[in-house]
């Protein structure tokens, strides 16, 4: 089941692509979407096959290369983890192909399209299904190469051209990282496969770093990097993070997203916001067992995450592209979920990346029905008032946008009933992240406050933005042309039926599956694969008293105390014995409090804290309508007078025009040194034209000596038998 | 110890008379020289129990080669002194390399050695009772036949490419055929004409 | 000497007897019969001869061995030479036809010379003595000097001829002198003679010996610093004549030198390596810069031979059985690549007559792509491009002198064939993009086939090639 999931799209990709032009665009859809629909089914059976039934398991497909002691096979690793990036990743995928039928129905070269879109599900589902480092760095090349494919599909539009090698290039800096760390892995621990590497690390086994004949524990081993040794993990950790950075937008690395809106917007939608953005988040998790040794990477892993979640929200709020909107949204987004797991919330943050993935690209697909029916009108500001003429999407673009800003009631107690606790998506997942931070902040880890705030202001920044989008967009009277406005309309079926599928993810997803991810569940839910979480054990009454009678969890709970008891079934077993490798470093890493259930013990966020997401979103939604409804044109009014703040915002702090001046001039100044310096004077100088002068020199006064003259020759002649006499009679007298 | 004596002669001889057909200023001279060389070396020849070979020299090599040169050498109408004149340009540097080249081969004749075996591997010294054109004959017609075919190509060689690269047939010389002449009859040799007195034959 | 005796040993002289009496015979027949017919019937009962003289070699010669006390060695080195050397010389007096004729040079004693010459050439390939070799040397020589002079109107010829003869003359007296010390060392003339005298230990005068007769040897391989001659004889010559020189002679003389190091002196190893070391580094660099600044295409060749003369050295130098093989394979793929070159070279024939100037080739391959695809094959060949076959010929000398552990000579080697690429590709390129608008008559249809053929070759060997590739492996070099 599992190759059919992972090859079929491949399969379908290049037949789209090779035989398109033959077999025409209908076949091609065709083919591309009932594979991935095909994987999509698949992909849930397996889910429950693992999540459920706890049947991991590893298919080697084939070795991949084996040069010395590197030993690369290529293999399908189903566990929890990969499990439900499957999922994700497969209904995103099959939702977009079916949604691309009426969204490209116009393109002449939609063979291409759904075969760059296979392409990239293929290419994704080896990353996730990687069991070892360099199978991922291949789907992590293999995404970057379709998306690069399908931000410059409007190849012919320069804009698309540069947004496409823009991301590219980007990227590449990220995945120097990337390429780096698994270096560094081999270096250190001689092979690049997860369960080697995570095993030596959580057992602390000896290992010999590359270059030095002494046998040292894992963590303890020390790799120099720029002539400073470093410890190694940290360092790994780190690497791998840049990796992350660049794959996921991260600040600093962030650039490329939105102008990677460029693209069709369904391929913003899946690769931009559900799927490829949020390998790196996959990555870390991933690698869990690294960073929780790595107490100093991950604290980079936060500052970074918490930072591009406020910076990407604060563009946001200046944006009039609809589509750029989301896509710092999505920034945004992506940064809860790195801060989490750089709080250790591993759980959490997969969580979110499951929610996000439904309601992002609900939003995504919306704004694409927006952008279709207005015959591709992109600009917020030439829209507005569309809910009467397209309701359908009006609606599913609201619950998009609650489940985004987290819509929800915490839970309280009024009049001695339990209420509350319940929300769209966003509300379980990144209202945990928030909460989360604080009680890592509370047990002292050093970055959870202020990453607590930031995520608080942030949320309030974000619910600003998703409704000023939806007041400018829906709302308010149209702004742009009569006519545009009388046709507007809304998609067919073909395009609201995957939205509408979306947003019953998006409404439900996180009811559902809360208690599976980061709930009580959650030990089940993730087996091996992850650290479940705080509320695994039920810390939080509030959740336990819903589920009564649920003795069985209750024992893991308490069995987890002392991580010693066995537990009834065999999962809790495993789970036993891997909370004991924790235990075994407990003390090394109680700083960072990854994972390790015990701090969380009779821990319980104040109330203030749940409530605080709840008060700032109903804030941002009240702040939109004062400026977007009740004083409509205010924003345009404050965008008009261009203040200092506004248009450092607009202009996303500056970040393009930065990196325009140092890099791209700076490279190109470089270039020129390395060019016209460099390269023409003294390589070519010294090099190849000077070798080729002086042979040509040497070459003519060979010429000449070459007279014609009989006694010249003979001369030349005599002059060689004395010659070789000589020679003869020295080398004979040197032996 | 006469021919101890003879020897040096007729190597200080040849020596130097080789060094001054090189030098002589004369061409004709030159050519003097060589024969007198060629002669020192017969006198070597004698002095080896070579006559024949001796004669030989003198016969083709004084009496044909060098006459002919001499010959060649008035008949052309070459200015010797101009081609000379480049030579004391040239006679540092060419002085130089012979210096060096005769130090070498000095040093050869200096510590000359043959090799142990160089005795027993040696060709049978002519045998006795025997003249030295019968040796020669039995050897060049025997043991070295081979050489001495080849020999003989090598002369055919030199007899077409002297023809190929300067014989030329060209029209209008008139040669001798003695078939002609001999076949020729009354008939066409003579013509009867009966002329009348006082006419002559021009009509 | 019994008649016995004498009909062994001349079994084993079949080839020089058919070419000897073959050579006077025809002789006779060109002189006596007249007419328009006489010459081309002389050249192509010529073409035969040789060609059956080589395969004579292969098939009528059952037994090998010595004759003459010593003074002849039938071998599977001289075999195989002498193989070659027939099948190339008639191949060379094919592409000759048509060119004599043309220039009005037809004269049955081209071809009775060529045929002496190719005499001449077996007679230095089974020499076993110091005189045969010389007087298998001097036969061949005088030919040859006869020959370059052949187009005796023609002023560059015979000053081509000249200069060959007077500096041929002066290799021929070093190489006389060489011989002398060697006899007063030995005793003896006769190789094997020598080979036992060199046992002994080696001394200064058969060391000085040696290397004048090694000068006079190369001298007629055209190997620095005795390569002067080289160009102005190839570009002075009538382009059938040097297509002739570039290549039997060049593998009789090759051969012979191998077997004069290797038999006699193969006790002198150490004193003689370095010579040969110096010379071919000589050869090959001043072949490969030499070559650079041409615009003849003769002369261009002449370089080339230099440089690939160089090569053989360097295989000669590993003194081993390795470099030995090197050297014949390398010398075969040399001879079709020259002999291809100089059938595409015969090919440059306008209205007005023959062209020599590597600038009359441009563009050719826009107008007549077979040709063009024939030099560019060819020259990527003699240049040693991979994959062509004359990439292996090389690849097999540096291996053969890497085995010897003279690694220095293996790396000058590639390092002048890097130099030497430039001016083949130069070549190539002018074929191929320079814009020209010469025009060529048809070719005659023996140089048109000589042409492609070798073109063709230079491909098509390359499983045989491999074969020998797998052979060497399988068997290990040293058994081949």
């Amino acid at each position: 089941m599992a190759p059919i999931i992972v090859f079929g799209p491949l399969l379908a990709s290049a037949f789209a692509g090779l035989f398109g032009n033959y077999i025409g665009h209908r076949a091609a859809q065709i083919v591309t979407t009932a594979t991935v629909v095909l994987s999509a089914i698949l992909s849930w059976i397996v889910f429950f096959d693992v999540t459920m039934g706890g049947n991991t398991y590893t298919i080697q497909v084939l070795q991949w290369m084996s040069v010395g002691d590197f030993d690369v096979s290529w293999a399908i690793k189903i566990d929890n983890l990969s499990a439900v990036m499957l999922v994700v990743v497969n209904t995103v995928s099959s939702l977009v192909h079916i949604y691309s039928w009426g969204y490209m129905s116009h393109d002449p070269h939609r063979a291409r399209f759904f075969s760059y879109l296979s392409l990239f599900t293929f290419a994704m589902l080896a990353l996730v299904t990687a069991d070892n480092f360099l199978q991922l760095f291949f789907g992590w090349e293999g995404v970057g190469l379709a998306s690069y494919l399908l931000i410059g599909f409007w190849y012919k539009k320069k804009s698309a051209n540069d947004a496409a090698i823009k991301a590219f290039v980007t990227n590449r800096v990220g995945d120097f990282g990337f390429a780096l760390g698994i270096m560094a892995i081999f270096s250190v621990f001689g092979s690049v496969n997860f369960e080697t590497v995570f095993s030596a690390i959580s057992n602390n086994e000896l290992v010999t770093v590359a270059g030095s004949t002494l046998a040292v524990p894992a963590q303890d081993a020390a790799l120099s990097f720029f002539g400073m040794s470093f410890n190694a993990i940290e360092l790994i950790a780190f690497l791998l993070f840049i990796g992350a950075m660049g794959k996921s937008a991260q600040f600093f690395l962030h650039v490329w997203l939105p102008d990677a809106m460029e693209g069709p917007t369904p391929v913003s939608a899946l690769i931009h916001a559900a799927t490829m953005v949020t390998a790196g988040v996959f990555l870390v998790c991933r690698s869990f067992e690294i960073y929780e040794l790595a107490p100093a990477a991950s604290a980079v892993v936060t500052v970074i995450g918490a930072i591009t979640a406020l910076f990407a929200a604060t563009v946001g709020l200046a944006q009039n592209d609809i589509k750029r909107v989301v896509a710092y949204s999505t920034c945004s987004q992506l940064g809860y979920m790195f801060f989490a797991a750089g709080l250790g919330l591993y759980s959490a943050a997969m969580f979110h990346l499951f929610t996000h993935a439904f309601f992002k690209a609900l939003l995504f697909l919306g704004c694409g029905a927006v952008i279709h029916g207005l015959h591709d009108e992109q600009d917020m500001r030439k829209m507005g008032g569309l809910y009467k003429m397209m309701p359908m999407t009006w609606v599913l673009m609201l619950i998009g946008t609650l489940a985004l800003t987290g819509v929800g009631l915490p839970p309280f107690t009024l009049f001695g009933m339990e209420l509350g606790g319940f929300g769209f998506a966003g509300f379980y997942s990144k209202d945990m992240i928030i909460e989360e931070a604080f009680m890592m902040g509370q047990e002292g880890l050093f970055f959870g406050l202020p990453a607590f705030w930031i995520g608080v202001v942030a949320a309030l920044l974000t619910s600003f933005y998703s409704w000023r989008l939806i007041f400018m967009t829906f709302h308010g009277s149209f702004r742009g042309k009569q006519d545009d406005y009388d046709h507007a309309h809304d998609s067919n079926w073909v395009m609201t039926g995957p939205l509408v599928l979306l947003a019953i993810g998006a409404v439900f997803a996180g009811a559902f599956f809360k208690d599976s991810f980061v709930g009580k569940d959650a030990f089940n839910f993730w087996g091996d694969a992850l650290p479940a979480g705080p509320y695994a054990e039920g810390n939080y009454p509030e959740y336990a008293d819903g589920y009564p009678g649920t003795s069985e969890y209750a024992d893991v709970a308490h069995a987890t105390d002392d991580h010693a008891a066995p537990t009834s079934d065999a999962a809790s077993d495993d789970h036993a014995t891997d909370t004991h490798a924790d235990a075994g470093h407990g003390e090394a890493v109680a700083d960072a409090g990854h994972g390790d259930e015990e701090h969380h013990g009779g821990h319980h966020p104040p109330a203030w804290v749940l409530w605080a997401p709840f008060i700032v979103t109903w804030t941002g939604f009240f702040a939109a309508i004062w400026f977007y409804l009740v004083k409509e044109g205010m924003g345009a009014r404050i965008a008009a007078r261009g203040g200092p703040l506004h248009s450092f915002l607009s202009n996303k702090w500056y970040f393009d025009e930065i990196y325009h001046f140092i890099f791209v001039r700076g490279a190109k100044g470089l270039g020129d040194l390395f060019w016209k310096i460099g390269d023409v004077r003294i390589i070519d100088g010294w090099g190849p034209n000077g070798v080729a002068g002086t042979t040509l020199a040497f070459a003519k006064r060979m010429a000449k000596a070459q007279s014609g003259y009989l006694y010249h020759y003979a001369f030349v002649m005599l002059i060689g038998v004395v010659g070789l006499l000589l020679w003869a009679q020295v080398s004979a007298g040197g032996q | 110890m006469l021919a101890t004596l003879a020897f040096w002669a007729f190597s200080g001889v040849a020596i130097a008379s080789a060094f001054m057909v090189v030098i002589a200023r004369n061409p004709v001279r030159s050519v003097l020289f060589l024969i007198l060389a060629f002669f020192s070396a017969a006198g070597l020849f004698v002095l080896l129990g070579a006559e024949f070979l001796a004669m030989l020299l003198i016969v083709v090599y004084v009496g044909a080669v060098a006459v002919l040169f001499l010959f060649v050498v008035m008949m052309l109408d070459i200015d010797f002194a101009e081609l000379k004149q480049g030579f004391l340009s040239y006679l540092p540097l060419g002085g130089a390399f012979a210096l060096v080249l005769a130090a070498l081969l000095a040093m050869t004749v200096a510590t000359w050695q043959a090799s142990d075996q160089a005795q027993s591997l040696r060709a049978a010294a002519m045998p006795d009772g025997m003249s030295n054109i019968e040796a020669l004959g039995t050897v060049i017609y025997d043991q070295y036949v081979y050489f001495f075919q080849a020999a003989g190509l090598v002369l055919l060689v030199a007899m077409i490419g002297a023809i190929v690269l300067t014989l030329r047939h060209k029209d209008g010389v008139k040669r001798q055929s003695v078939t002609a002449q001999v076949g020729r009859d009354r008939k066409e040799a003579i013509e009867m004409l009966d002329i009348k007195p006082g006419q002559g034959i021009g009509e | 000497m019994t008649a016995d005796m004498l009909s062994q040993d001349l079994s084993l002289l079949i080839p020089e007897l058919l070419l000897a009496g073959g050579a006077m015979a025809l002789l006779m027949l060109g002189v006596f019969m007249k007419g328009e017919g006489a010459n081309k019937l002389v050249q192509w009962l010529a073409v035969v001869l040789l060609a059956g003289a080589g395969l004579a070699s292969l098939f009528l010669v059952t037994g090998e061995g010595q004759a003459f006390d010593g003074g002849f060695i039938f071998d599977g080195l001289a075999r195989f030479s002498k193989v070659a050397i027939g099948v190339v010389a008639a191949i060379a007096l094919l592409l000759a036809m048509p060119y004599l004729k043309a220039e009005k040079l037809g004269k049955i004693e081209y071809s009775v010379l060529m045929t002496l010459a190719v005499t001449g050439m077996f007679m230095m390939v089974s020499a076993n003595d110091l005189i045969s070799m010389y007087m298998g040397i001097e036969l061949q020589s005088l030919s040859l000097y006869v020959l370059a002079a052949f187009n005796r109107d023609s002023l560059r010829a015979s000053e081509a001829g000249l200069k060959y003869f007077v500096l041929g003359a002066l290799s021929s007296g070093l190489l006389l002198y060489g011989s002398s010390l060697v006899y007063g060392f030995a005793g003896a003339t006769g190789f094997n003679e020598i080979a036992i005298a060199v046992q002994s230990g080696p001394s200064v005068g058969l060391t000085f010996g040696l290397v004048f007769v090694i000068c006079g040897l190369a001298f007629k391989v055209s190997a620095a610093p005795f390569h002067m001659w080289t160009p102005d004889v190839y570009e002075g010559a009538p382009t059938p004549v040097t297509a002739f020189f570039a290549t039997a002679p060049k593998m009789a003389a090759i051969v012979l030198l191998a077997r004069v190091l290797i038999e006699p002196f193969g006790g002198m190893v150490e004193q003689w390596r370095d010579v040969i070391w110096i010379v071919a580094v000589l050869s090959m660099g001043i072949g490969a810069f030499g070559a650079l600044t041409q615009t003849n295409i003769k002369r261009l060749m002449a370089y080339s031979s230099i440089s690939n003369m160089g090569y053989a050295l360097v295989a000669i130098a590993s003194a081993s059985q390795t470099g030995l093989w090197a050297l014949l394979v390398y010398m075969i793929l040399y001879m079709i690549g020259v002999i291809g070159s100089f059938g595409a070279i015969l090919s440059m024939r306008t209205r007005e007559g023959m062209v020599e100037q590597i600038s009359d080739l441009a563009g050719i391959a826009q107008r007549n792509p077979g040709l063009g695809w024939s030099i560019t094959a060819l020259m990527f060949s003699i240049g040693g491009l991979p994959f062509m076959v004359g990439f292996f010929g090389k690849f097999f000398v540096v291996f053969a002198a890497v085995q010897e552990g003279m690694l220095i000579l293996a790396v000058l080697a590639v390092l002048f064939s890097v130099v030497g690429a430039a001016y083949y590709l130069r070549v190539v390129k002018t074929v191929w993009f320079d814009e020209g608008e010469v025009e060529f008559v048809p070719a005659a249809v023996s140089v048109y086939w000589v042409t492609r053929l070798a073109g063709l070759a230079t491909v098509l060997l390359l499983p045989v090639i491999g074969w020998l590739v797998f052979r060497a492996y399988s068997v290990g070099l040293a058994t081949l």
